[in-house]
């Protein structure tokens, strides 16, 4: 079925990027997977937007749908099929029935009620949904919750100790590395998914590893400034 | 830092780079944004969208879509609604009318139907099912096509949005006789789209004949004002609530449509209605930046003086009326001979909207590369050109401007960017060019009246500040606070603010133009001068001393000299018994006679690869003069983040439409309209404030910044493009193809 159904006009155009999956059919085509092989493939602390569109150029998952198409594969709305996962999030075990078709991020926003994780795009274009999948980086609207069974999920929220902001957090606070702060949980979790890895980057480190996350309101700079700072206070 | 006029005892506030004060909010994801409201009984809400760029709907057949489960309402022009009109924010005339669900489609992306349903998935299925049955008409997409004569007309009343305004001073061919040299230019810049990262949202829950609406905007007074006319409802019956803002610049200031879809199925359902637009439908429908063309015939004498500017544009606003004039920036220098002529057109796209620097940063598009090529054949240091054509007043009203921080911002800024010694560089004969590049603008603030905040002083002299200003990331929370926490003494911890809520707020201005801090500071300021009077008369009496030997500071009244006696607020008796001391601020009218301007000027450096026509933007610096500077630390932000959207205009963004097939826009999504990334970026940006302590503009000395950071940027990179390989490139975004046909065909002209 679809689920990038950003369709104008969902009776004629031929324009599907991703498809997703039914129930039972081979998932070499959902979004997720895409993600998943590339991270694993290159190493990286996190998908850079940039290498996630060379694999979609590369014709992974340049996939038409008509029309016709598109209508008789859209989404069924229920299916009783539905197995039910173990996220591990945020060190806790919420046990949600999801439908195969359910990415990470609805299931964390509309069955778990964690709207600290943002919707963007829903396509995996600006990194604002973000999320830490086994201390990855990994866009929670490409990333079926199927896959995220049994992962250790962080999300902003598990960042927090208690009512304490963690050090990316009070980082980001201090530089004030945001204005609207639409994008900045993805911000924050991409920052510390590059500490974890890198506890002293460059530079150079920063700015690959930040560059899957967009910021209209242009705070890169300040953004810059917030993980060298991030790095410090980690260290301290 | 001194105070424009005397309040609080002392200034420790402002003009220290303090964090938000909503930070913690916003970097926990505690903060609820409006996709974030979730009511109990929801139903979610889609839109069906014309296909076509203009076409008319012939049959609706909702009849499958109805019957599909969890479809709880369908609108579309069948029923009665889909005549309601959208109302015309206030800064638009009006012009032809927008129905909810007009028949005759315009643009491809124009509403036609929309489903409620119990999940978001069977809301987008039923939208498949609907079937509807369309007359394609010829559609015109651009405005040079749209003043053709035979050209499709999108409104009966033709393609002109309002007659071609001219506006005229000096006598034009004296000017260019006058000139040693005249240059004539034509610029075009690209339809940018607004794209905030929070995409367009609604929810509307009605409760008997009362609306409630939770939506991000710019401007809660405004929203409420529109959806009351649409609805034929009182004001006092529609709340409008906006906390949090995920970035606007301009698209978020004016109602949309699917906030009233979203209220009208609301209505039909008795059920609360969320709608959130796609990614998609924000590129389509929510507003832009227009295209323009402009040229511009510029005359100079030898010594820099410009003797005559002649200024031709040509824009197109989209679908329905808006704006696509430009020519509000020429007033940057001076020149007694001037005409400007502006043609504004219809076209078969998504209506433009305000977008950060509205005209002017087309405008400076042009002029600021004009003004680059006039120094250049003169001889002359650009920076010395606009200091030499430099002007303190309006050329249109004679006003003067409260005051002129252009030339400081001019010598300061090439001071810090190092001006004279990067232009004397010498370029490398290699592939790889660097070279630099400058340019100005202006943004003319309009503060004052009608907006009303109030500020509380509770009884352990904590403070509540209520007002309805926005804060879409500009800081004005922040700003706000630090300026009431100044004038009572109190931490800023003790300050809680209360806004975006017309149902809590009284009513304020937009939060847009860059005036929010020029309106709220002020009014903030006199709110709080209100209490502190309050709180002293009452301390002079209990504590028997006059007012003017008492201080207030950190919840405690006293001598101010002796301070180590000073009683808690809470122990005074007047405010035991009131339990609050309440102050109610305006801002004053802006001050008669005058003009506040804003003055900005950035200095680029780039690197062009003319074997592959990539351009890298090494360093920028920018020099504003915005007024006093409350925050420096968010004062950066704001400018740093409108050089990066300027970069964005000057390289990259640009909204594709299919001209010859479709007419649909074929990049709507941020894989094909590409904003600028972390990578695009340079790590070496610098912003130096220019303070002039202007004591007219308001009480609290600020003219406003928010356009300032982005408008120069792009016509600054230009320049330092033609420094660097010689070659003036004027239509944008410069790509790296279109860099390099420019490249190839100055190479054959020579």
């Amino acid at each position: 079925m679809v689920f990038a159904r950003r369709l104008v006009t969902p009776d004629e155009v031929p324009v599907v990027i991703l498809i997703g999956r039914r129930c039972g059919e081979p998932s070499e085509l959902c979004g997720g997977n895409i993600m998943k092989r590339h991270r694993s493939e290159n190493g990286q602390p996190g998908i850079t937007r940039r290498g996630f569109l060379g694999s979609v150029g590369a014709g992974v998952v340049g996939v038409a749908v008509t029309g016709t198409m598109a209508a008789t594969t859209a989404a069924d709305s229920t299916d009783e099929s539905c197995p039910s996962v173990a996220l591990v999030i945020n060190g806790r075990q919420p046990q949600v029935a999801v439908e195969p078709r359910d990415t990470l991020l609805f299931v964390l926003r509309n069955k778990l009620g964690m709207t600290g994780t943002k919707p963007g795009c829903e396509r995996g274009e600006c990194g604002a949904c973000t999320v830490l999948i086994n201390g990855i980086a990994r866009y929670s609207c490409l990333t079926l919750a199927l896959e995220a069974d049994g992962k250790e999920i962080t999300t902003i929220e598990g960042l927090l100790n208690g009512e304490k902001l963690g050090p990316v957090q009070q980082a980001f606070v201090e530089h004030d590395a945001l204005q609207c702060g639409y994008c900045t949980p993805g911000q924050v979790i991409a920052a510390e998914a590059l500490l974890r890895k890198t506890p002293n980057p460059s530079i150079e480190e920063i700015r690959e590893a930040m560059s899957g996350n967009l910021c209209r309101c242009g705070a890169y700079q300040h953004i810059f400034r917030a993980v060298q700072r991030a790095a410090e206070l980690r260290r301290s | 830092m001194e105070k424009p006029e005397n309040g609080g005892d002392a200034v420790s506030m402002i003009g220290r780079a303090l964090p938000r004060v909503d930070a913690f909010e916003r970097v926990s994801g505690s903060a609820v944004y409006t996709g974030d409201v979730t009511l109990p009984e929801m139903l979610y809400a889609a839109i069906l969208r014309c296909p076509h760029a203009h076409a008319v709907v012939k049959k609706v057949d909702a009849s499958i879509a109805s019957r599909l489960p969890g479809v709880r309402a369908i609108l579309s022009s069948l029923d009665p609604e889909a005549k309601i009109k959208l109302p015309y924010p206030w800064w638009v005339p009006e012009g032809p009318p927008m129905l909810l669900f007009d028949t005759h489609c315009r643009y491809a992306g124009e509403e036609v139907a929309a489903v409620a349903a119990e999940s978001q998935d069977q809301a987008w299925e039923a939208l498949r099912a609907i079937k509807i049955e369309y007359e394609q008409l010829p559609f015109v997409l651009t405005a040079e096509d749209a003043v053709t004569p035979g050209a499709a007309a999108v409104h009966d009343s033709g393609n002109l949005v309002r007659p071609v305004d001219i506006y005229q001073r000096g006598d034009l061919v004296r000017g260019f006789a006058e000139a040693d040299v005249v240059i004539e230019q034509t610029y075009r810049s690209s339809c940018e789209i607004h794209a905030p990262l929070e995409p367009h949202v609604a929810v509307a829950h009605w409760n008997g004949q009362r609306l409630t609406v939770w939506t991000p905007t710019q401007a809660i007074f405004n929203e409420q004002k529109q959806i009351a006319a649409a609805l034929n409802m009182s004001l006092s019956a529609v709340r409008v609530i906006s906390h949090y803002v995920g970035g606007s610049f301009g698209s978020k200031a004016e109602l949309s449509k699917h906030t009233l879809i979203a209220a009208i199925l609301s209505r039909k359902t008795s059920r609360p209605v969320k709608l959130a637009l796609t990614r998609e439908e924000t590129f389509l429908c929510v507003g832009n930046r227009p295209a323009n063309s402009i040229t511009i015939q510029a005359g100079v004498k030898k010594d820099g003086s410009l003797t005559a500017l002649q200024f031709t544009n040509l824009g197109s606003v989209g679908a329905y009326a808006d704006w696509a004039e430009a020519g509000g920036g020429l007033g940057l220098y001076h020149c007694s001979n001037v005409r400007a002529q502006e043609t504004e057109t219809y076209i078969n796209a998504g209506k433009a909207r305000a977008f950060r620097g509205p005209g002017e940063v087309q405008c400076f598009w042009a002029l600021e590369q004009v003004m680059d090529e006039l120094a250049h054949r003169i001889g002359m240091d650009p920076v010395e050109l606009r200091i030499k054509n430099l002007i303190t007043h309006s050329q249109v009203n004679e006003r003067p401007y409260t005051s002129t921080g252009f030339e400081e911002c001019l010598r300061r800024g090439a001071g810090a960017f190092g001006w004279r010694e990067a232009r004397s560089r010498s370029r490398s004969g290699g592939p790889l060019r660097r070279g630099v590049g400058m340019a100005a603008c202006q943004w003319s603030v309009q503060g004052g009246p009608p907006t009303t905040v109030i500020v509380s002083l509770l009884a352990d002299g904590s403070v509540t500040l209520n007002m309805a200003a926005a804060d879409q990331g500009t800081g004005t929370k922040t700003a706000t606070a630090m300026i009431v926490a100044d004038e009572l003494g109190v931490p800023l911890e003790k300050i809680t603010i209360e806004q975006g809520d017309t149902g809590t707020a009284q009513f304020g201005k937009p939060g847009g133009g860059s005036h929010s801090l020029v309106v709220y500071g002020p009014a903030v300021r006199a709110a709080a001068l209100e209490v502190r009077r309050q709180v002293l008369d009452m301390a002079a009496q209990e504590l028997n001393l006059p007012v003017t030997d008492l201080a207030v500071k950190d919840g405690r009244v006293g001598p101010a000299n002796d301070f180590d006696r000073a009683t808690p607020l809470a122990m005074l008796q007047g405010i035991v018994e009131r339990q609050a001391i309440i102050g109610i601020g305006h801002p004053a009218p802006d001050p008669e006679g005058k003009i506040i301007m804003s003055f900005g000027v950035q200095f680029a450096e780039v690197e062009v690869n003319t074997r592959t026509g990539e351009i890298r933007v090494l360093r920028l610096v920018a020099a504003h003069d915005s007024g006093r500077v409350v925050n420096p630390l968010i004062y950066e932000s704001q400018v740093f983040g409108g050089m990066v959207m300027g970069l964005g205009f000057a390289l990259t963004e640009r909204r594709v439409l299919d001209e010859k097939q479709t007419g649909r826009m074929v990049n709507a999504n941020w894989h094909d309209y590409k904003i600028p990334t972390a990578k695009d970026v340079p790590f070496d940006q610098t912003c130096i404030p220019v303070d002039p302590h202007d004591s007219e503009c308001d009480s609290v000395g600020v003219k406003g910044l928010g356009e300032l950071g982005t408008m120069p940027t792009a016509p600054a990179i230009a320049n330092a493009i033609y420094n660097a390989t010689g070659v003036r490139v004027t239509d944008s975004p410069i790509t790296p193809m279109h860099m390099l046909r420019r490249l190839a065909s100055a190479k054959q002209d020579t």
